[in-house]
């Protein structure tokens, strides 16, 4: 077996099992909690419309706060984007995707897929160097902090390297850059990228319950 | 003088052939091996000196489509004239003797080339109860490749299953087919995998054999360098295509019909190595990809278990959905019990109220 049949084969399989089994197990057993008892009368109807609008306020830093954290949205921004479009707009990650779903759908070119990456990559690079010389982030940052950060970025640079022909030879590229994913997908569940799941679910929460107080969300 | 003491530049003065033509022959074969061109007048020298080279070819679990490609260079070349020169003194689809006479033709071979002759293997050989499943007068292959390669001075293992097995060693492998290398490992062995091989990958091989008395410098998996180096995507003229994300997505959609990268199609061209790309087929009229199918990697150990000729190379190998299902289902009896946990921690906390 070689390294790129591991890869995608029992690597893959074995990646997939413990990202499911990780993720239905912190889902369940965040939703299967007690919900707190909030006895007091509601100040105002419609709390879900809080939840709503909670949803989209905390997208973007309140006013005061832009010139100071404005900069850690953006690049925020461009890393999720980024991610988005290389993941869903790449045609090898389309084909890997419409190989489970069945249908294919419209790619970009290789070229724009690989300026994508490079600017995502920098992008990680410079929230990186931001935790890194801001003091009280670095202070905040633990272990998950980085290797979330090492986990998300590693397919990227892979990925850009099979993409330019970096490695010896393309299967050997391919094999790690899917190991890579893999890692991403086995580290997902137990680190901070489970924010994937839990913000909306936090900022409807959030929102919702500020509301029900009288609140604005 | 007797043809058989004819050395390689008499016999082409004897035919008729220039020097000229010759050394542009020397000059083709050391470009595609990658030969500095400085080094083709010493190469000529030295091919022209070279004596008719004994050869014994032997067909084990094979489909004799290796050798079908082989004589597809049958055409009025110096290729062909190379392929002529060399002394074939065993090949049992092509030679007219059968049963004894044919055993006797082996045996005479190798006593009067021990340690010169070059063995060329075609075919994998099954290893399972004793080599049982492939047998020809009463002697199992794997007996008769042991007893031939010891008198050898090196082997070439023609095709994809007689370097790696083959289509004999699929999954299941009921045989247990293997490759010459992994039964004989004291002898310099030579993989020219394809199914089939390319015969110009042949030519090369018996010309350099010819004029260094050597094999070529070979890969990790024993493949002649100047042929496998570089994958077919590296050298596949579809290639810009990829580059600008144009596929063709079925076998009769616009892409296909434009000559579109086909990599969604399966193409295995970005993890084989192999010369069909700048060579191609039967004197470069063409070769599978342009004739619109994907390359099927068939010079690659195990092509044949990749899970599909058409799954694309960056798409996963599933299996089945059952460790998902069964993963689902852990998931949630965890996460009940880690609740069940955290209630009774939070009924703790709060005093039961």
């Amino acid at each position: 077996m070689t390294l790129l049949d591991f890869a995608r084969g029992p690597a893959m399989q074995i990646a997939i099992i413990i990202f499911v089994v990780g993720i239905v197990w912190r889902l369940v057993g965040v939703w299967a909690l007690r919900q707190k008892k909030d006895l007091s009368e509601p100040r105002q109807k419609g709390a879900w419309i809080g939840g709503i609008k909670g949803l989209f306020v905390h997208a973007w830093p309140y006013k005061p706060f832009v010139p100071k954290v404005g900069t850690q949205y953006i690049v925020g921004y461009v890393i999720h984007l980024g991610l988005f479009i290389v993941l869903i707009f790449g045609t090898p990650h389309m084909l890997f995707f419409a190989d489970i779903v069945g249908f294919t759908w419209w790619t970009l070119p290789g070229g724009v897929i690989t300026a994508v990456a490079v600017i995502t990559t920098l992008a990680l690079f410079i929230a990186l160097i931001k935790r890194l010389v801001n003091p009280v982030q670095r202070m905040i940052s633990n272990f998950d902090d980085y290797a979330t950060w090492f986990v998300t970025t590693a397919p990227f640079v892979t990925g850009l390297m099979t993409t330019m022909g970096m490695w010896p030879h393309y299967e050997t590229g391919l094999a790690i850059h899917l190991l890579s994913v893999w890692l991403l997908l086995i580290y997902f569940p137990f680190g901070k990228l489970m924010h994937s799941f839990w913000f909306v679910v936090s900022r409807y929460t959030t929102g919702s319950r500020f509301a029900r107080r009288g609140g604005m969300a | 003088m007797k043809e058989h003491d004819l050395t390689l530049g008499e016999e082409l003065r004897r035919q008729g052939i220039s020097r000229r033509s010759f050394l542009k022959f020397c000059a083709g074969v050391a470009s595609s091996m990658a030969i500095p061109a400085a080094m083709v007048p010493a190469m000529a020298d030295s091919l022209a000196q070279a004596r008719r080279q004994s050869v014994i070819m032997m067909a084990y679990q094979e489909c004799t489509g290796c050798l079908e490609s082989l004589t597809r260079s049958f055409a009025p070349t110096l290729e062909n004239l190379i392929f002529n020169f060399v002394s074939l003194d065993f090949q049992h689809t092509l030679q007219a003797a059968a049963g004894d006479q044919a055993i006797e033709a082996i045996q005479t071979a190798m006593e009067e080339n021990w340690g010169k002759y070059l063995l060329l293997v075609d075919g994998s050989i099954p290893l399972k109860d004793d080599g049982i499943y492939s047998v020809s007068h009463g002697q199992s292959h794997l007996d008769s490749l042991r007893e031939l390669s010891e008198g050898a001075a090196a082997i070439v293992s023609i095709g994809t299953c007689a370097s790696f097995g083959g289509v004999g060693a699929a999954n299941p492998n009921p045989t247990g087919a293997v490759g010459v290398d992994q039964i004989i490992t004291d002898k310099p062995i030579l993989n020219v995998p394809g199914c089939p091989p390319m015969p110009e990958v042949m030519t090369g091989v018996l010309t350099s054999f010819l004029a260094f008395g050597a094999l070529p410098e070979v890969d990790r998996l024993k493949r002649p360098k100047a042929f496998f180096a570089d994958t077919i995507h590296d050298r596949c003229y579809r290639r810009t295509f990829y580059d600008q994300g144009k596929f063709a997505y079925s076998f009769d959609d616009e892409g296909a019909r434009k000559g579109w990268c086909l990599y969604p199609l399966g193409c295995k061209g970005p993890i084989t190595h192999n010369a069909c790309a700048t060579l191609k087929f039967n004197q470069g009229v063409s070769w599978p990809i342009q004739s619109g199918h994907g390359c099927i990697g068939c010079s690659e150990p195990d092509f044949w278990d990749k899970e599909g000729f058409y799954k694309p190379l960056s798409a996963g190998q599933w299996g089945t959905a059952e460790g998902i299902a069964i993963a689902a289902a852990a998931g949630v009896a965890l996460g009940a019990a880690s609740a069940v946990m955290s209630r009774r921690n939070q009924d703790k906390i709060s005093g039961g109220k």
